[in-house]
């Protein structure tokens, strides 16, 4: 939930998806990033059919087993499969962060685009709003609302989604308002075009390279806070099972079983390594001056 | 400048009168009752009364609001209704610990992901620069709090250098309190230093292609001399801005890393206060953490006139 | 002139990643002379310079001999070109807004190389910086030391970048495009700057330009530079005279291009377009906390008209508020006070549909051929967009047929309809502006600064083509230029605006003829020309044979 932003894309001459699929076989990060994103969600979807073990299946006989054959990730100190629970987990992780992009996306950028088209009191305000909500240290303010409406996915799903909100709107609004001064936008105007009509036209169709960027990076950090509110209990309940819960149980019991802190961490760090990998590859693909640079 | 300053404290102002309005709100209006919380579901109508006439829950939502801002303007944050003490003096106590917290891994943070940035941007593309790039992609891939029980595990537990956990108060001397900060400062500042080194050696690149460079170097200045003395200023000027951002990371990063390491700080007391309902305590804190965090962007708003002379005759 | 040259560039070959950019380029400059190096972009004349300084972009491999003051400079070592570079030769760009460290003051930015090459003390390293810049024009009561660049206007800081770069009284000096991003008034004034410089330290200038007339005037010799080749060099006057490559020819016609046109008839019937009192302020940030924020007038209290078929010039410097002015009449941007009227009507007064109408019979062509377009739409869309405004729903058949027609019309072909636009070079580009000013027959375009970004011969080729679709067409051109030989070649009648006010109007032959306002006066004075430089170095030439 950080303010990294996707640096202001100017629009790029136009690439089919073809095209840009030929351009990012091409790009060691995209490649990388899209294998490990891809192997994650497919992780998580499998989970919904088939996991190793029941992901809550207790058997106390098993506990704390260190990887083996039969589990290959070990087991947990009420034997559950530590496998079978990350399997779960990441459909959890994904779950999460994939609805608080959404609703930063659905909300901040019509605000941001509409702030940028009308501009005067209207675009004033709602930055003023923004610096507002940016005012509010992001974790603090999710740890409040989790606390306060109470713990648990949807919650988290809701508290992460706010602070995504003003990250959307500042990037839609800035590049928006970097093409409003553009000469095809007064060309569109002097047609009779109105805002509405360009801006969905115009403006959105070239800011959507820089929306996917972004999109990928606040998903990556929607993981990592995730994993951190279920980490202090605000987040996903039990029985599911979360990354960030595993590793709150297993701090407990580092001494004698690490291999219970090594795995859901892992699996943390493989899902935000694989994203940025991807954001990375997609914003050297869409922009042709930053691949120059490289 | 003065003029600008002005304005800005003006809005700094109106931005915490805001807050103030919102975090009241949100806290009392919106959860149960704090007396029923305290008290517990089977407490008596008459008791809970009593208690709520106590702690002037009784009163209209406006007055209550009035003398909760009063009583911030004139320092007096309330008193905890978990620990019956002011909440002043409980900040008092865990601030500490917080602050050398984090100014501690500011510190780490800053020097370690400078001379980074500058050294990937000067050889890029070179096997320096993938290095660090590549180490930096992991570095924020990693969530602090994992990184913080690994490094429990390996300095803590299988090398014993360290202690695992507590604070032994600044009483004890300034080494054991040390040896208690370094590793969660540790984790906190692996994040905050691969985002740095990463923006470092992105501003920097793109300066380096500033016309101004190029100039330089028509002088005569070497590459090395026009780098430090031309780019890395200008290059340093968004850089000023995240680490800005980062103190508010800091801040709220301690909610977590106190609870890995269990450190009375701020940001444990803040958490046991929202599991606690102690919501006297949450309101005065997230008032204070907000208005720290408003009043350091604002700081560096200000340096920013002293880095960059475009700024200074903002009006 | 006598022994060798002070630089001597023989056989130079340049590529770039791979791509050749010069090939085998000859170039001699002589002490105290003045080399003229003109081209169109892609030309290789800047990446000549870049050669000489040996700042090259990484991947870069020249081959040949540079031979400055006999030391090869290709086979001079990093340490040996520092000192070389600022002391030996300096250099002046083309960006004055960007060249300067926008940290820095100007102070330490003109003392820096004499600190670095002499080793000299702050204190003195300053005051040789202060008598510097009183030399280039920026006395201490003008100009203190302490200032930073962005305190500064344009011919400003190109003054400072040209301090810094004769600092060390360089034997030869670099200027690449120094006055492309001026005015013309201060374009000239650089330029005497430049002229007197090298006559007092009999310095060698490389004047690196795209723009024939300048260098014409300016320089002692001249290289023509095509494609990263040579293709004719000489003594200035000698290779106007016996011109004998086509480029050059060709170069030499479109830098004094007139398009044919044919004077429309004088028939008074109502204005097309009449603007009166036209005001148009921007608010500017508050100067104190409570005062009320100042406004800035960009466009004070404008008044003209124009009649049908006519075409009536704009022309002013940057910032004179003549894209403003277009805008407000384009019904982009309410006017403070005044109003528009077109075919008789209020802009400002009408409703949606009265306003479409209207829209209909004015189009626009801007300046940026890469702005232009939506990068993401092919042509059909592109060049359709105008047709949204059209009465009644065109189907898709229309549509083609029209833009189809259209694209004819300014020389395209209708298969280019289902390109984007990255495909087309910048003077096709403009082409395709045009055609979508044209497709819903407009009787006003609204032309702003439609050739400024094209290399000299496109610019021709796009000026016939405006002369020729009024011809055909009867249009009215409102063409806004900073560049009085663009406006002289295509208007009827030009407005010569200054701070946001008109301050000579008249017919373009007799404004241009006999100016009466000192401004106009000025700018015509300013302004580089061809025949009036030819001339006097042929006076000039006559008068040492005589």
């Amino acid at each position: 939930m950080s303010e990294i932003f996707a640096e202001q894309t100017a629009p790029t001459e136009p690439e089919g998806p073809l095209a840009i699929l030929k351009k990012g076989l091409h790009n060691r990060s995209f490649v990388i990033g899209a294998a490990i994103t891809l192997v994650v969600i497919a992780m998580a979807l499998i989970s919904f059919f088939w996991t190793p073990y029941p992901f809550d299946g207790i058997e106390i006989a098993n506990r704390l087993k260190t990887p083996n054959a039969d589990h290959w990730l070990g087991t947990d100190h009420f034997g559950r499969d530590v496998l079978s629970m990350i399997m779960v987990g990441a459909r959890n992780s994904i779950g999460v962060a994939i609805i608080a992009v959404g609703i930063g996306i659905g909300i901040g950028v019509p605000a941001g685009t509409w702030a940028a088209a009308r501009g005067g009191w209207i675009d004033e305000t709602l930055m003023r709003v923004n610096d507002f909500v940016f005012a509010f240290p992001a974790l603090l303010s999710a740890v409040m609302i989790t606390a306060i409406f109470g713990p648990g996915a949807v919650n988290a799903m809701i508290a992460i989604g706010i602070f995504n909100i003003p990250v959307f709107a500042r990037v839609a609004r800035g590049a928006a308002l970097a093409l409003w001064q553009r000469e095809f936008i007064l060309a569109a105007r002097v047609a009779g075009k109105g805002p509405v009509h360009i801006t969905v036209e115009h403006i959105l169709p070239n800011i959507l390279n820089l929306l996917i960027v972004q999109g990928t990076i606040q998903f990556s950090l929607g993981i990592l806070a995730e994993a951190g509110l279920s980490y202090l209990g605000l987040g996903t309940q039990p029985p599911n099972p979360s990354w960030g819960k595993m590793l709150a149980e297993a701090q407990t019991m580092i001494a004698i079983a690490p291999h219970l802190a090594i795995f859901p961490g892992l699996a943390i760090v493989t899902a935000v390594l694989g994203l940025n990998l991807l954001g990375d590859g997609l914003r050297d693909i869409f922009d042709p001056r930053l691949r120059r640079l490289k | 400048m003065f003029v600008y300053a002005l304005r800005r404290i003006a809005m700094l102002v109106a931005t915490l009168a805001v807050a103030t309005v919102v975090i009241f709100a949100v806290m009392e209006v919106l959860p149960g009752d704090p007396a029923a919380l305290i008290l517990g579901v089977e407490a008596r109508e008459d008791t809970l009364n009593a208690l709520r006439e106590q702690m002037g829950l009784n009163r209209p939502l406006h007055v209550r609001y009035l003398s909760w801002v009063t009583g911030l303007l004139t320092g007096d944050l309330g008193t905890s209704y978990t620990y019956s003490v002011p909440v002043s003096d409980l900040i008092n106590e865990r601030i500490g610990v917080t602050l050398p917290l984090a100014l501690i891994a500011l510190t780490l943070s800053t020097l370690i992901s400078i001379p980074l940035g500058v050294l990937a941007a000067a050889r890029h593309n070179r096997v320096a620069d993938v290095g660090i790039m590549a180490t930096t992609q992991l570095g924020i891939a990693i969530p602090n709090f994992w990184f913080a029980l690994l490094l429990v595990w390996m300095f803590a537990i299988t090398l014993r250098l360290v202690p695992s956990g507590g604070f032994p108060g600044w009483d004890a001397g300034l080494i054991p309190c040390l040896q208690a900060l370094i590793l969660p400062a540790v984790a906190l500042a692996l994040p905050q230093a691969s985002i740095l080194t990463r923006i470092m050696r992105s501003s920097l690149l793109d300066t380096l292609h500033d016309d101004y460079v190029r100039t330089a170097r028509a002088k005569g200045l070497s590459q090395r001399i026009a780098l430090w003395s031309h780019a890395v200023p200008n290059a340093l000027i968004p850089v000023l801005t995240i680490m800005g951002l980062q103190f508010s990371f800091l801040l709220t990063g301690t909610i977590i890393i106190e609870n890995v390491f269990f450190l009375p700080g701020i940001g444990r007391l803040i958490f046991q206060a929202i599991t606690q309902r102690d919501l006297i305590v949450v309101e005065s804190l997230i008032v204070v953490l907000v208005a720290a965090v408003i009043i350091v962007n604002f700081l560096v708003d200000l340096a920013y006139g002293v880095v960059d002379p475009r700024l200074r005759s903002r009006g | 002139m006598t022994g060798a040259p002070l630089l001597d560039i023989k056989g130079l070959d340049l590529a770039i990643g791979g791509t050749p950019i010069l090939k085998s380029v000859d170039l001699t400059v002589a002490e105290g002379e003045i080399h003229g190096v003109v081209g169109e972009s892609g030309s290789g004349k800047s990446m000549t310079a870049l050669t000489v300084m040996r700042l090259l972009p990484v991947g870069s491999r020249p081959f040949g001999t540079v031979c400055f003051q006999g030391l090869d400079l290709l086979a001079a070592n990093e340490p040996e070109m520092c000192s070389i570079r600022g002391r030996d030769i300096g250099m002046v760009f083309q960006e004055p807004m960007t060249a300067l460290n926008p940290v820095k003051t100007i102070g330490q930015q003109v003392a820096e190389g004499l600190r670095w090459h002499l080793r000299l003390s702050k204190a003195e390293a300053e005051s040789r910086a202060r008598s510097l810049l009183d030399r280039v024009g920026l006395p201490d009561a003008k100009l203190s030391l302490h200032r930073f660049p962005h305190q500064l206007s344009g011919g400003q800081r190109q003054r400072v970048v040209i301090a810094m770069a004769i600092a060390l009284n360089p034997p030869l000096l670099i200027a690449d495009e120094p006055t492309t991003a001026l005015d013309v008034t201060v374009q000239a004034q650089i330029l005497d700057l430049l002229r007197d410089l090298v006559a007092e330290h009999a310095m060698g200038l490389i004047l690196i330009s795209h723009d024939l007339a300048v260098v014409a005037d300016m320089a002692d010799r001249i290289t023509i530079m095509k494609d990263g080749t040579v293709v004719e060099a000489g003594e200035t006057v000698t290779l106007f005279e016996t011109m004998t490559h086509s480029y050059s020819k060709m170069l030499l016609t479109a830098s004094t291009h007139q398009p044919d046109r044919t004077a429309p008839d004088s028939a008074a019937e109502t204005p097309l377009l009449e603007v009166r009192d036209l005001v148009r302020e921007y608010t500017l940030p508050r100067r104190t906390l409570f005062s009320k924020a100042p406004t800035m007038r960009a466009v004070d209290t404008v008044s003209f008209a124009m009649e049908p078929g006519k075409s009536v010039g704009l022309v002013g410097e940057s910032g004179c508020g003549k894209s403003t002015l277009a805008r407000t009449i384009l019904a982009l941007d309410r006017p403070q006070g005044g109003n528009v009227h077109f075919e008789g009507d209020d802009l400002f007064a009408l409703d949606t549909e009265a306003l479409y109408e209207k829209r209909r019979h004015m189009q626009v062509v801007f300046q940026d051929p890469y702005g232009s377009f939506n990068p993401r739409h092919r042509v059909e869309r592109l060049v359709a967009e105008p047709l949204h405004l059209s009465p009644t729903p065109v189907t898709a058949i229309e549509r083609r047929e029209q833009v189809a027609e259209s694209l004819v019309r300014v020389g395209l072909s209708a298969d280019d309809m289902d390109k984007f636009p990255h495909e087309f070079s910048g003077g096709q580009r403009q082409r395709l502006a045009i055609a979508r000013a044209l497709i819903t027959h407009p009787r006003l375009i609204v032309a702003d600064e439609p050739v400024s970004a094209l290399d000299v011969s496109i610019r021709a080729q796009i000026l016939d083509l405006f002369a020729d679709m009024q011809a055909r067409l009867g249009l009215s051109y409102l063409f806004i230029s900073h560049d009085l030989t663009v406006v002289k070649a295509i208007t009827n009648e030009v407005l010569v605006m200054k701070d946001g006010r008109i301050v000579e109007r008249g017919p373009t032959e007799q404004v241009f003829a006999a100016p009466e306002h000192p401004y106009t006066k000025a700018l015509l004075a300013a302004a580089p020309d061809l025949d009036r430089a030819l001339a006097r170095r042929r006076r000039a030439r006559d008068a040492v044979e005589a």
